[in-house]
């Protein structure tokens, strides 16, 4: 029997009444690639909070090479050869990669010795093929190359089990296959590693084993050798996974209602974002936006709204050229409604009531106002009519927006958004953060918008949502549409090369 | 103008310069301390003005200016307390919080030097005298101006590097930069952002006070009331200016200081014309300053923003 | 129980005053005097008195204002510092326009005379809100610099080209009677200044409170991202908000010049526009509630010189109670009242009532 480098036995965590982990039982062997399959909610970002120390079980043990163990804290894991790398990277921007490597590393004494830390950093860089320089800032490299600090730092702290949680999630596809070297290269020096994931892809090209979760359960634990991609697809949802997609009317798409060329703008750092950008959306027509995330997608929904001025190119609705429009007469004039993807920075007011989010876009307009003053009884009215039309749960309409969940305050913007029958409607990442009931009534909303003949422009970076609803899916890579395609077409290389950035004319 | 021709002016010059420049620096360095970690420390006025009463009460307490000094730092680093325990601890707005601390300092400066030192408030106090440093004193200019100064100011120019040296070199500097650009990453590196956040705030406000004893011992040896007279801001306009880098600050402050003694002499030179107009100038400068150069400059990421762990 | 809870919230700037006034008599108790005659003596002095009131009243002008001042830029997440310098150009420009204009009768003269004070104090608050809105000025530190060179350009000017001759020290010409602003409580100095500030203070919680620029502006102190996502301008409401808050700074600086002393003085305003800042913290940034403790605030100065001449305390001691206040009212904002938590409080407390009734009724039984 192999070395079992870490073993849990019968874990449970509870939070309240909630039972996020029911007695899992995990084994991983050492020096090998370890997978947890889960989808949103399975319990894998639990089970990984307790390995790496920052919960602690309410039942059964952990046992670390072959010892029964607590591990009392993330620090403490460290110590003990167990290092964490999250999704959202630990590391300061303005400071390098040697500063940030050694910053916390205890026993350093009164000065920094970087010089020194820098070249075990290059030695170390080297065995692994990372290819980093341990004195450029952090801010100047490319998200695959700082994923590759974060190992670096936990390597440099003798890490012999190192966790990923969801790192291909922010890569660009052609960043993931270096890392899945990276990983293998990591498994021949002797580290264990576990990782997890909801892409069966990855998993297949280089895990040893799996372990899947659902509702807080091992459902499976097996090699990866002896399953197949559809099998684990079945273990993590339970079901056989086929791509369903909803009902749509096969109405004809009406005219075209935006048209946009050659759309060029920058971002906030001043890196252009939008390189040439040409589409057109017809009333009662869906366009998916698909992509890896930062490929210029905020950007394009700016542009549109308003939020963000065009360096060139032309936008037209119905014809009229809206290029010099605020944000306020595209809404209200031309008719362009907006789910933003942050729904607590942009889409809504945390600190305001309800009431007062439902009109933020419209509360210079009757009947909202008249001649500059709120009419509350027309405002309470027609807030308490979507709260119960959208199925909104909530205390009281002047409840703070910020005590709702998320999907109750997605439908609260939907309405909103929804209400003031635009002609056109962009979402960006409507279903982010929500659970299974509450995307299925955003899906839901959207459909029924494009019923009603809206031409709608749908933002997402989850590929199977877009592919329920969308009729055509254009996607993005580094600011450009690399190719448009019917869902028929969308198959994963199609849309993997795609998003990699290889434009459909080059694809043989 | 006589600075030009005149060595002896220009010696003259030049070291106002400098002694002008001195409380700014501390508060300044102090400054880029405290935002350097991510917190804004408005109160650098505030300290000024409680260094400078404690310097006078322990002095007058005391006879010893050291006496003195201890007393200053002491009620500085309380004041620093108190901002962090408002801006670090309860997590209020640390403009606001600043802004408190400043007209808490002054009411309770104003009224406790009024009952401590009661009638003797005019009489002068022991200070720190200039003692000239064999040699180095001697050269033409830069002698006098550079050595020739007391001990507060001699503690000022190890002050400077070893803050740079601080906040670059050392572990602790470094946690304090990366702190005030992503306080997570510190966090999960286990250190604890309060508590870097505190020191930092409460080793500024000790830096400002001893801007403000160095007011009393060795330059007025008195105290008055409100005579931090707006040099805690022009400290901020310097840190600003400077980057947050203390040598930056530090040459800002002698730009400052410069224009300070300049506005001194000229108004030296031509008693008819009102002084305001060159009282203003420091504060113009700053203005000026801050509009044409500031403008695009970043200051440390995560500044004025409340640390709560817990966020994804 | 839960309503008895927020009520206690919502009272936090009382509990902080009270807190401040009870380290104040510590305090004054250090310094020889008994804190009770002392307090009596001022708040007597300030609030119980015809005279006292009268003088209340006159510290109320200036300080309602600035803190009228504070409260509209602070909605919108801005914090002006400059309400002193808005208050000296305020004097200023009024004071121009009282005695550099030509002769003309009060009743038109009067108004030019308010304009300009609104107008100086205005531009004053102008500079920092474009430098803010436009280029992302920090404001705290250019109010600052603004207010000391708004003070030095007053000082030159009183004690120069405008000054009176002869002034032992820098003031200006008297202005004509005619011009000077009607008084309200016969025998005292109070001035229609305050009423002034007290109808403004109603216009600006009706503004903010049912109209959609209240809304615009609350919405960009909250959240100034979904601000431009509503489609609100929001630079030019940052600029806007920051030109009418000094418009009403130079307010307070006019009817000091038009109501009070009648000439330009050189550092007539002691620090109203700080005095500002703690009004507007304790009405907790409501209008309606700035009168109250703009009164308050101007009745614990007034009252500190009857206090010194009534027991020989030093003044100053009402300067360092200011301080406390200040500091025990910016430290209360932090406790806000959470709803959730005290619900769960309170339940558990019922289940262990609840466990404990249990418990005796069974002991009853055994016993």
């Amino acid at each position: 029997m192999t070395n079992l480098k870490l073993q849990l036995k019968q874990v449970s965590k509870l939070f309240g009444d909630f039972k996020a982990l029911d007695n899992v039982d995990l084994n991983v062997v050492e020096g090998s690639i370890h997978a947890i399959l889960g989808e949103n909610g399975a319990g894998k970002t639990t089970l990984m909070n307790i390995l790496y120390g920052l919960y602690q079980p309410d039942g059964g043990t952990i046992k670390l090479n072959g010892k029964e163990t607590v591990v009392p804290s993330p620090r403490k894991a460290m110590d003990m050869g167990i290092g964490m790398i999250h999704q959202h990277f630990m590391l300061v921007d303005s400071l390098t990669v040697a500063e940030n490597v050694v910053l916390g590393l205890p026993g350093q004494g009164m000065q920094l010795s970087l010089e020194d830390d820098a070249a075990k950093l290059s030695q170390l860089s080297e065995t692994y093929g990372f290819d980093i320089d341990p004195h450029v800032e952090i801010w100047k490299l490319p998200i695959g190359m700082r994923q590759r600090v974060e190992i670096l730092k936990v390597l440099y702290r003798d890490a012999d089990i190192i966790i990923l949680d969801e790192p291909t999630s922010v890569l660009a596809p052609n960043e993931i296959a270096n890392f899945l070297d990276g990983l293998k290269r990591l498994r021949e020096a002797g580290k264990t590693v576990i990782f997890i994931t909801h892409k069966l892809e990855e998993v297949a090209e280089v895990g040893d084993r799996i372990t899947v979760l659902r509702h807080g359960k091992v459902t499976a634990e097996t090699n990866v050798a002896d399953t197949t991609a559809k099998e684990m697809a079945r273990m993590m949802v339970g079901r056989d996974v086929v791509l369903d997609m909803m009902e749509k009317p096969d109405t004809p798409f009406g005219d075209v209602i935006v048209s946009a060329r050659d759309l060029r703008a920058h971002n906030n750092r001043g890196i252009e974002a939008l390189k040439g950008v040409s589409f057109d959306i017809r009333a009662g027509e869906i366009l998916g936006v698909a992509g890896v995330d930062g490929n210029g997608q905020a950007e394009l929904a700016e542009v549109l709204t308003g939020i963000r001025n065009l360096d060139s190119g032309s936008l037209t609705v119905h014809g009229e050229d809206i290029t010099e429009k605020l944000v306020y007469d595209r809404r209200h004039e031309i008719g362009i409604s907006f789910v933003p993807e942050d729904r607590h920075e942009t889409g809504l007011v945390l600190d305001f009531p309800v009431s007062h989010n439902a009109i933020l876009r419209d509360f210079k307009v009757p009947p909202y106002s008249k001649n500059g003053i709120l009419q509350k009884g027309a405002i309470n009215k027609i807030a308490g009519d979507w709260v119960e039309r959208y199925d909104v749960r909530l205390r009281s309409l002047d409840q703070h927006v910020r005590f709702l969940s998320g999907g109750n305050q997605q439908k609260l913007i939907f309405a909103r958004e929804v209400e003031c029958d635009p002609r056109v409607i962009i979402v960006m990442q409507p279903c982010k953060g929500l659970d299974v009931g509450a995307i299925e009534a955003v899906q839901r909303t959207v459909l029924e918008q494009r019923a009603k003949g809206k031409a709608i422009l749908y933002i997402s970076t989850e590929l199977e949502h877009i592919l329920n609803v969308c009729d055509r899916v254009a996607v993005m890579c580094a600011g450009e549409i690399t190719g448009i395609l019917s869902p028929e077409e969308a198959t994963s290389e199609r849309i993997g090369a795609l998003m990699g950035g290889i434009k459909d004319e080059e694809v043989a | 103008m006589d600075i030009f021709t005149n060595l002896n002016a220009l010696t003259d010059f030049l070291a106002t310069s400098l002694r002008l420049s001195i409380p700014i620096i501390f508060a300044a360095v102090g400054g880029v301390l405290s935002e350097r970690s991510g917190v804004f420390n408005i109160a650098l006025e505030g300290c000024i003005l409680g260094g400078a009463f404690g310097a006078a009460v322990g002095a007058f307490l005391t006879g010893m200016p050291m006496g003195g000094l201890v007393i200053g730092l002491l009620v500085a680093g309380g004041a620093g307390l108190i901002l962090a325990g408002l801006a670090v601890g309860l997590g209020i707005n640390q403009l606001v919080a600043g802004i408190a601390i400043n007209i808490l300092m002054v009411g309770l400066t104003s009224f406790l030097a009024r009952l401590i030192l009661g009638a003797e408030a005019t009489s002068t106090l022991p200070g720190f005298h200039p003692m000239a440093i064999p040699g180095l004193s001697a050269i033409p200019v830069i002698g006098p101006v550079l050595f020739n100064q007391d001990f507060l100011t001699y503690l000022m120019y190890l002050t400077v590097p070893f803050a740079w040296w601080f906040l670059y070199k050392t572990p602790w500097g470094l946690n304090v930069r990366a702190i005030g650009d992503y306080p997570i990453a510190a966090d999960s590196a286990g250190i604890s952002v309060p508590l870097v956040r505190t020191a930092a705030v409460v080793a500024s406000c000790m830096l400002a006070g001893l801007g403000g004893c160095y007011l009393v011992l060795s330059q007025v040896f008195v105290f008055t009331e409100h005579m931090s007279a707006g040099k805690g801001f022009i400290a901020l306009a310097a840190l600003i200016l400077g980057r947050w880098n203390p040598l930056g600050a530090f040459l800002a402050c002698i730009f400052f200081g410069f224009s300070d003694a300049l506005q001194l002499r000229l108004q030296f030179n031509s008693p008819d014309v009102p002084y305001q107009l060159f009282s203003m100038v420091p504060f113009l400068a700053s203005f000026l300053a801050l509009v044409f150069f500031a403008g695009k400059v970043r200051p440390p990421a995560a500044i004025g923003i409340k640390y709560v762990r817990g966020g994804k | 129980m839960l309503e008895a809870i927020r009520y206690f919230y919502m009272l936090r700037p009382v509990w902080a005053v009270m807190a401040a006034l009870l380290l104040g008599a510590g305090l004054i108790a250090v310094s020889g005097t008994n804190p009770l005659e002392a307090y009596r003596a001022l708040f007597t002095g300030a609030f119980f008195d015809y005279y006292g009131i009268g003088g209340t009243l006159v510290k109320t002008s200036p300080i309602l204002l600035a803190g009228l001042a504070v409260i509209i830029p602070l909605r919108a997440g801005l914090l002006n510092i400059g309400v002193e310098g808005q208050i000296y150009m305020g004097g200023l420009f009024s004071a121009m326009a009282a005695l550099l204009l030509p002769d003309m009768p009060g009743l038109i003269h009067i108004p030019i005379c308010v304009l300009a004070g609104a107008l100086g104090g205005g531009l004053w608050g102008l500079i920092p809100g474009y430098l803010k809105a436009y280029h992302g000025m920090n404001e705290v530190i250019i109010t600052i610099l603004l207010n000391f060179i708004a003070i030095n350009i007053v000082s030159y000017v009183v004690g120069g080209p405008m000054m009176q001759e002869g002034a032992p020290y820098p003031y200006s010409v008297e202005i004509g009677e005619h011009l000077w602003l009607p008084w309200i409580m016969p025998g005292t100095d109070a001035h229609v200044g305050v009423i002034v500030g007290v109808v403004l203070a109603i216009v600006i919680f009706f503004l903010l409170r049912y109209t959609t620029v209240g809304f615009a502006l609350d919405t960009i102190g909250r959240n100034a991202q979904a601000g431009r996502y509503a489609g609100i301008r929001v630079r030019r409401t940052i600029v806007a908000a920051m030109f009418v808050a000094g418009a009403i700074g130079g307010l307070a600086g006019t009817f000091e010049v038009l109501g009070l002393k009648y000439r330009l003085y050189h550092l007539f305003s002691p620090g109203y526009g700080f005095d500002g800042i703690i009004v507007a913290f304790l009405a907790m940034l409501n209008p309606i509630l700035a009168p109250l403790s703009a009164f308050f605030l101007s009745g614990l100065k007034a009252g500190a010189l009857v206090m010194q001449r009534a027991v020989g305390l030093e003044s100053t001691v009402v300067e360092a109670i200011q301080g406390l206040v200040i500091i025990f009212v910016a430290a209360s904002l932090a406790f806000t009242y959470d709803r959730t938590f005290w619900n769960r409080f309170l339940e558990r407390r019922r289940n262990l009532e609840a466990k404990l009734g249990d418990a005796n009724s069974t002991e009853k039984q055994e016993g």
